[in-house]
C-alpha cells in the first residue's frame, strides 16, 4: 500500500517537472539571453507577455489554425465515424484501414511528402497549407475516437426512440447526437492539441509563417524569452481548469 | 380502437427462419400472451409488428390498416423492451416524457408524475436510469410505453428482473391498467403462470409458429401438441395405438394395457397416439382394492419423492420401465407412500386425453428432475 503510493508520487513529480519547471521559470528574470538559471523573481513577463517581437501573432495564429483544423476534422471525421460504423457499403475494410494510415506514418515523411505535393501542385505555402495539413492528421484521430463511441452505443436506444415517434431526424438530435457527443468533443481536443502543438508538419509547409512552437524552436537558438514560459503556463492553466470543471459537473449529476 | 392482424407474418435470417408464415388475430382491448421456449420467435414478432424489423413476407394490419410499410414512428404502437433500452443521457422524467414531446402533447408534467406514481416510481423522476436498480429501470420502461396510451402495447418480457412480490402487484397492476385504458397488449413472455394469469388468450409459439391459441384454461385442460402439453405445466404422455372408437369413448393400448378417453377429448386421428394425463389429476393409492370404480389405472414403484410444499412431487416407474409423475397436493389427507414403495396409480378417464404421436415415438412425458430429498419419513 505504501509502495505504490511511493510510486505513484514518482512517476506523479516525474510527469509534473517539466510543468513546475516552465511555471517557475516564468517567473524568471535572466541575468542573458542564454542563461536558463532561476536569477531573479519577477513579475515582468507576466505584464508583458507580448515582448519579444514575434510571440504574440505566433500563438494567435496557432490558436487559429488550431481552431480552423479542428472544426473542419472534426466534422469530417464525426461523419466518417458515423458512415464506418453504421453502413455497410463497398470499401469499408480497406478505407477503415487506410484512415489509421495517417497516425501510423512518421510525421517528417507526412510533413515532407506533403511538402512535395503543395510545391508540385504550385499552391503558394502558409496559413492554408498548414491549416489543410493539420486537418489530414487530425481527421484520423477524430474518426478513431468518434468511432470507438459509436460501437459501444446500444442500437435499441434508437429503435427506441423510433418506437416513441421520432423520426430519424429527431432520433439523431435527440439520442444519437447527444451520445456520440463525448466522443465528438474528446476527439475535437485532441486534434486541438495536436494541430497547436505540432512543428515537423508545420514547419515544412509554413512558407515563411511562423507558428507558436516554430517560434519557441527558433527562438531557442538565440535563448527562448522567459515569455515562452508565461504562455505555456497559461496553457497549462487552462488544461487544469477544463479537467476540473468536466470533474465536477460529471459529479454534480 | 382495432385488431392486431399479423397475417402470414414471416421472418428469416439467411437461411434460418425465425418466424414461419404466423397467422395471428389479436382482438382489440384484449390482453395477449404470447408464450413460448427461449429462441422460438416472440421478439422477432414484436419487432415485426413495431417496424423495428422487416418482416421477409407477410402484412401486419391494424383493423383495416396495413401498417406492414409504417416506419416506428408512424405507427401507434409502443414497445417495452426486453433489455430496457432507456437513455441514459436523460433522467427518469425526461425518458417518460419523450413519446409525449415528439407528439407535441402540452403539460407533459402532469402526465409523467401520474405514470411515475403508478409505477411506484414517484421521487425518482429526477434519477438517471444507471442510478436505478434492475427492477426499477424495467418500471421506467414500462411507463414510458404506457404514457402514450398506444392503440398496441407490446410488451417484451417486461417483468422478468422483479421480485416475486413486485412481479405480482405489476401483473395486478398491469391488468387493472389495461382494463381500464382498454389499449391492447401483446404481452411477450415464457412464464406459463404468468401468461394464465394475466392474458385473455395465450398463444403457444414453437419454432417460428403458433403451437396453439385459446383461453388458458383450454390450453391447460385439453392441448393440441405434445410440445403445449408440456410446455403449459406438465404432462404424462404415455406413448399408446388406438384399438377403437366407440360410443362416446376412443380405447388405446399402452404397454398392454387398455385405457379409455372421452371421444371429446380425442385429437388423435390417426393409431399412433399420446395418453395424455396432467400430474395433478393422477392419485396414488396403496392397493388395486383401494382404485375407485371407473378410474384407469397402473401399478408401479416411486422412484422419487420431493416435497415442494403446496404437495408433494412423486415419479412412479411404470412395469414397462418409463416413470409418471405424480403430483400430491398437500391436503393433509391421501396417501403419501414412501420412497420404493409399492403404489397404483389411477386417474378418471374423464381428466385424460389423446394426442397425434408421430409412429415410432415413445413416451413424452415432461422430463422432471426432482431435487433428490432423501428417505421420506
Ligand atoms: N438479427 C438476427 N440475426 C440472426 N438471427 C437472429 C437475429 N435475431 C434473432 N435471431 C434468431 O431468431 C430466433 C428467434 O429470436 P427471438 O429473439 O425472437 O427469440 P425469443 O423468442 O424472443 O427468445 P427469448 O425468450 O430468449 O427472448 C433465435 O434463434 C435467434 O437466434
Ligand atoms: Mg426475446
Amino acid at each position: 500500500m505504501r509502495g505504490s503510493r511511493v510510486v505513484a508520487g514518482l512517476v506523479l513529480a516525474y510527469l509534473l517537472l517539466p510543468v513546475a519547471v516552465v511555471v517557475g521559470l516564468s517567473f524568471n528574470a535572466p541575468s542573458n539571453r542564454l542563461s536558463y538559471d532561476f536569477d531573479r523573481f519577477t513579475l515582468a513577463n507576466w505584464a508583458d507577455p507580448c515582448g519579444p517581437a514575434g510571440l504574440c501573432a505566433s500563438v494567435l495564429r496557432s490558436a487559429q489554425i488550431g481552431l480552423l483544423a479542428t472544426v473542419l476534422a472534426t466534422v469530417l471525421g464525426t461523419l466518417l465515424a458515423f458512415g464506418l460504423t453504421r453502413h455497410r457499403f463497398r470499401g469499408r475494410g480497406p478505407l477503415n484501414a487506410l484512415v489509421f494510415l495517417p497516425m501510423a506514418t512518421p510525421e517528417v515523411v507526412l510533413g515532407s511528402s506533403l511538402l512535395a505535393l503543395f510545391t508540385a501542385g504550385a499552391v503558394p505555402l502558409g496559413f492554408w497549407t498548414v491549416v489543410i495539413a493539420h486537418v489530414m492528421f487530425c481527421v484520423s484521430f477524430v474518426v478513431v475516437v468518434v468511432k470507438a463511441r459509436l460501437a459501444g452505443m446500444d442500437p435499441r436506444l434508437e429503435e427506441a426512440a423510433a418506437d416513441l415517434y421520432a423520426s430519424p431526424w429527431h432520433t439523431f438530435r435527440t439520442v444519437t447526437l447527444p451520445l456520440a457527443m463525448p466522443g465528438i468533443v474528446a476527439g475535437a481536443l485532441l486534434a486541438f492539441s495536436l494541430s497547436f502543438d505540432d512543428f515537423i508538419v508545420s514547419n515544412f509547409n509554413a512558407g515563411t509563417m511562423t507558428t507558436f512552437p516554430m517560434f519557441v524552436w527558433g527562438s531557442a537558438q538565440r535563448g527562448i524569452p522567459p515569455q515562452v514560459n508565461v504562455v505555456g503556463t497559461a496553457m497549462f492553466a487552462v488544461a487544469v481548469l477544463a479537467v476540473v470543471i468536466t470533474t465536477f459537473r460529471r459529479r454534480a449529476r | 380502437m382495432s385488431d392486431l392482424v399479423l397475417q402470414g407474418l414471416t421472418k428469416r435470417f439467411g437461411e434460418f427462419t425465425a418466424v414461419d408464415a404466423l397467422d395471428l388475430t389479436v382482438p382489440a382491448g384484449s390482453f395477449f400472451a404470447l408464450l413460448g421456449p427461449s429462441g422460438c420467435g416472440k421478439t422477432t414478432t414484436l419487432r415485426m409488428a413495431a417496424g423495428l424489423e422487416e418482416p421477409t413476407a407477410g402484412r401486419i394490419l391494424l383493423g383495416d390498416r396495413d401498417i406492414t410499410g409504417l416506419r416506428p414512428h408512424q405507427r401507434p404502437v409502443n414497445t417495452v423492451f426486453q433489455s430496457y433500452a432507456l437513455f441514459p443521457h436523460l433522467d427518469v422524467a425526461g425518458n417518460v416524457a419523450f413519446g409525449l414531446r415528439r407528439r407535441g402533447v402540452r403539460d407533459h408534467a402532469a402526465e409523467v408524475a401520474r405514470m411515475l406514481e403508478l409505477v411506484q416510481l414517484d421521487g425518482l423522476g429526477r434519477r438517471r436510469p444507471a442510478q436505478l436498480s434492475g427492477g426499477q429501470q424495467q418500471r421506467v420502461a414500462l411507463a414510458r410505453a404506457l404514457v402514450n396510451r398506444p392503440q398496441v402495447l407490446l410488451l417484451d418480457e417486461p417483468l422478468g428482473a422483479l421480485d416475486l412480490t413486485l412481479t405480482r402487484r405489476m401483473q395486478v397492476e398491469l391488468k387493472r391498467i389495461q382494463t381500464e385504458v382498454g389499449i391492447t397488449f401483446v404481452h411477450v413472455t415464457h412464464d406459463q403462470e404468468e401468461a394464465m394469469t394475466m392474458a385473455d388468450t395465450v398463444a403457444v409459439m414453437n419454432a417460428g409458429r403458433i403451437e396453439q391459441l385459446g383461453r388458458p384454461a383450454e390450453l391447460y385442460e385439453f392441448p393440441q401438441t405434445p410440445f403445449v402439453a408440456n410446455f403449459l405445466g406438465q404432462s404424462n404422455l404415455l406413448a399408446a395405438e388406438v384399438v377403437e372408437r366407440g360410443a362416446g369413448y376412443v380405447a388405446v393400448r399402452a404397454y398392454d394395457n387398455r385405457y379409455s378417453v372421452p371421444a371429446g377429448r380425442c385429437r388423435a386421428a390417426g393409431p399412433a397416439a399420446y395418453l395424455g394425463v396432467r400430474p395433478e389429476k393422477v392419485h396414488l393409492a396403496e392397493a388395486a382394492a383401494q382404485v375407485p370404480a371407473g378410474h384407469d389405472s397402473v401399478a408401479g414403484v416411486v422412484t422419487d419423492w420431493s416435497y415442494v410444499g403446496v404437495g408433494n412431487r412423486y415419479l412412479v416407474r411404470a412395469p414397462w420401465g418409463t416413470e409418471l409423475a405424480v403430483f400430491s397436493p398437500n391436503t393433509g389427507e391421501g396417501y403419501y407412500p414412501p420412497l420404493g414403495g409399492e403404489v397404483v396409480v389411477h386417474w378418471d378417464p374423464a381428466h385424460a386425453f389423446l394426442l397425434d404421436r408421430e409412429p415410432g415415438a415413445g413416451d413424452a412425458t415432461t422430463p422432471v428432475a426432482p431435487e433428490p430429498t432423501g428417505v421420506p419419513a
